[in-house]
């Protein structure tokens, strides 16, 4: 558990340091990325020896600048899968960057820091162009009979 | 958990790469995917757009009659129909251009390959005791046998293919993804006959391979109102990639089984 801690005090981070990122007042483009999310992707699951427990977890309540948020992880197989937040600044342009922007990047990172055991791989492949090179082919060479 | 035993077959049919993973205690099932393969080796042989001999091919020509075709070309050509009209046309089967050269013709080959896995995966019902995953060409189907993990289905970065954006972890159902990155603009919005430019990629997850396709291609298609749209079907959702490269949802997570392993990764409710 003390892992998990450790791993939603930075993600809290994260989130803390967009809040107090400012995007332009009016834009039609997104704003690019704020480099201290990237900085927030931990390793959490990296450390031998231990894995992480099944189930849901919360991470504590925080007040940042912007508002309160609240970071619920969800673990499977020993792994974090999901990241979600169950709090957070209610009103809508906040609301709508965090679901639009911010979590999809803390998952991206999450998931790419524990580089994720994957089964198999969705993409656009509608030919064998690239095969060779790709991840599925790599997964497959894993497995062959 | 222990784990479980895992062995995978790889062929190239239909112009992709299709392979079969199974877990299961006892793999000597050489019977069924071989029967998996042949199935969709026939869907090639009646479907392909790049042989001049398939029953399509031949159709289009004028030299073989619906009637005496094999009757999975009038089941495909149905499903075109009812295709079209559950994307609003954004789906269309009938005027797509050529693979090689100029013109347009009947090309049903977006749904032909759900078609085909649906259909090939048929082999593998009687495995009850087998978790199997079935990936044709970036489209994936997989089914998880009782006390065996999900599968967990890596959704590719469009931007850059070594690179995995989301992962599912899918105990039943199928995952599909389609785009224009791979081979510059190939989805064509049939309403007005341009390349579908506004939504990179478009991931779908749901019941059936076959729909899951289609929604997806749809999807890209439509650009801009893919995100409503997807969340209006039931038992589909999807995520998308738009031009700009953020990922969003199209509706809220959903439990598809009461397992704490098996569910579809989303946004929170919250965020309705």
């Amino acid at each position: 558990m003390r892992r998990i801690a450790l791993w939603l005090v930075s993600t809290v981070a994260g989130l803390v340091l967009l809040f107090s990122y400012r995007p332009p007042a009016t834009t039609v483009t997104a704003p690019s990325p704020p480099p201290a999310i990237v900085a927030t992707a931990p390793a959490p699951t990296t450390s031998q020896g231990t894995t992480l427990d099944n189930g849901t977890f919360d991470g504590t309540l925080v007040q940042t600048t912007q508002g309160p948020v609240q970071v619920r992880i969800t673990v499977a197989n020993g792994r974090i899968v999901d990241v979600n937040a169950i709090v957070f600044p209610n009103d809508s342009v906040r609301h709508q960057q965090v679901s639009s922007y911010a979590l999809p990047s803390l998952r991206e990172a999450v998931l790419n820091a524990q580089s994720a055991e994957i089964d198999t791989v969705s993409g656009a492949t509608d030919t064998s162009f690239g095969y060779l090179e790709s991840l599925q082919a790599a997964i497959d060479a894993a497995h062959r009979a | 958990m222990t784990t479980i035993p895992r062995r995978a077959w790889t062929r190239q049919i239909m112009g992709m790469p299709i392979s079969l993973h199974v877990r299961g205690a006892e793999l000597s099932i050489e019977h069924q995917v071989e029967q998996v393969f042949a199935s969709l080796c026939d869907a090639d042989a009646l479907f392909s757009t790049y042989r001049e001999d398939s029953q399509l091919s031949r159709w289009e020509r004028g030299e073989l009659a619906l009637a005496d075709a094999d009757p999975a070309l009038a089941e495909v050509f149905e499903l075109c129909e009812e295709a079209r009209h559950r994307t609003g046309g954004y789906f269309d089967a009938r005027s797509l251009p050529r693979v090689s050269g100029a013109g347009r013709h009947y090309d049903p080959s977006g749904l032909v390959k759900g078609w085909a896995v649906e259909r090939a995966a048929g082999h593998l019902a009687e495995l009850t005791a087998h978790s199997w995953c079935l990936n044709a060409g970036g489209d994936v189907l997989v089914r998880t046998a009782d006390g065996h993990p999900a599968w967990r289905v890596g959704i590719e970065d469009p931007f850059d293919r070594a690179r995995i954006a989301r992962v599912f972890s899918v105990a039943d159902g199928a995952v599909a993804t389609s785009g224009t990155a791979r081979r510059g603009a190939h989805i064509v919005n049939p309403h007005d006959g341009q390349p579908a430019m506004a939504v990179c990629s478009v991931t779908v997850i749901g019941p059936s391979p076959l729909w899951a396709d289609v929604y997806a291609t749809a999807a890209v298609a439509r650009g801009e109102g893919a995100a409503s749209w997807l969340s209006s079907i039931n038992e589909y959702q999807g995520m998308i990639v738009k031009a700009d490269g953020r990922p969003s949802w199209s509706g809220p997570a959903r439990v598809v089984k009461q397992d704490p392993d098996s569910f579809f990764i989303g946004s929170s409710s919250a965020f309705g």
